[in-house]
């Protein structure tokens, strides 16, 4: 199985990003540079964290406009499995492969600390190792993680089941104290229409190791594993 | 000629750097202050004198790049 993660200049989680998809697929991912205009032959894309283009303007504007993002927008298209974590995930949101947007913070803080996750949907091709209603402890660390979407996008990615992780606590209880960074409606992170494009501000690649303190992303990582073996 | 946009929060959308700026007013006495919302602005030097075409080039630049309009609105001034 093939992967690749793409490389945008200010990115510092790439590696994270290559050791999770190496440890699922037992086959180092490819690394391809922003500036490319052709992504290899993969099962998987891997748009890692960090803060592309030092966040100039917006979180993820510039990048998702560099040259490699034209062929990540046509894969996306023909089905291809594709994972956006934290900058990864503004670059899909502006990149217009995901809908809304993520603003700084409602405490304006860097938050930057392990949090509970509730899996929504346990069908995706992103958490389908995981049980209805399983709770999970990832880490997040960002400024800009805030999710915001008119009404009606949120009420179209609840009915179509396309919120996929929500902001709660160690019991599940999602409700605005467990509410991590103000998204609306504790959104940590959202599908594609077609079910192939994951955003989400927390990140499982840095739960893989008993050294990181829980393994709990391994199973995000299988789940994409099993959906395209 | 100049172009000048300016990039605000669309209403609606919540802005904490608004309104922690907006606290911080208070806190130094100013009481006559509503509402405060923070937004960017952008200054372009650019080609050419027809306005009509600058504008829709500009506009366009807003809507590719320098706006996002999920969350932004955006008004551009030429001079």
């Amino acid at each position: 199985m093939k992967s690749a993660v793409i490389l945008f200049p200010g990115i510092n989680r790439e590696n994270d990003a290559i050791a999770a998809l190496e440890q699922a697929t037992g086959t180092k991912p490819t690394v391809v540079w922003h500036g490319e205009t052709e992504l290899p032959n993969v099962d998987i894309i891997m748009v890692p964290g960090g803060f592309s283009y030092g966040d100039y303007l917006r979180c993820g504007a510039m990048a998702a406009k560099s040259p490699i993002m034209r062929a990540v927008a046509d894969r996306a298209k023909a089905g291809v499995t594709i994972l956006g974590v934290c900058n990864g995930f503004q670059i899909l949101t502006e990149a217009g492969l995901l809908p809304g947007a993520l603003m700084r913070n409602a405490s304006l803080k860097f938050i930057c600390k392990n949090t509970h996750l509730k899996i929504e949907n346990t069908t995706s091709r992103f958490t389908n190792q995981y049980g209805k209603g399983d709770v999970v402890d990832y880490p997040v660390a960002h400024h800009d993680g805030n999710y915001f979407a008119d009404e009606d996008t949120l009420n179209r990615l609840e009915g179509e089941g396309r919120v996929v992780l929500r902001y709660c606590d160690a019991n599940g209880n999602v409700d605005p104290a467990t509410n991590l960074n103000g998204s609306q409606r504790n959104i940590a992170g959202i599908i594609n229409e077609q079910g192939n494009v994951l955003g989400m501000m927390p990140h499982p690649e840095n739960a893989i190791d008993p050294l990181h303190g829980g393994i709990d992303g391994r199973g995000l990582f299988k789940s994409m594993v099993e959906a395209v073996s | 000629m100049k172009a000048r946009v300016h990039v605000t929060l669309k209403n609606g959308v919540l802005d904490p750097q608004g309104k922690a700026v907006h606290h911080a007013l208070q806190g130094l006495g100013f009481d006559g202050v509503n509402d405060v919302r923070q937004g960017k602005f952008i200054e372009l030097e650019i080609d050419g004198t027809d306005a009509a075409k600058a504008k829709a080039e500009v506009t366009e630049m807003c809507e590719k790049l320098l706006a996002n309009t999920v969350i932004e609105d955006y008004t551009i001034e030429l001079a």
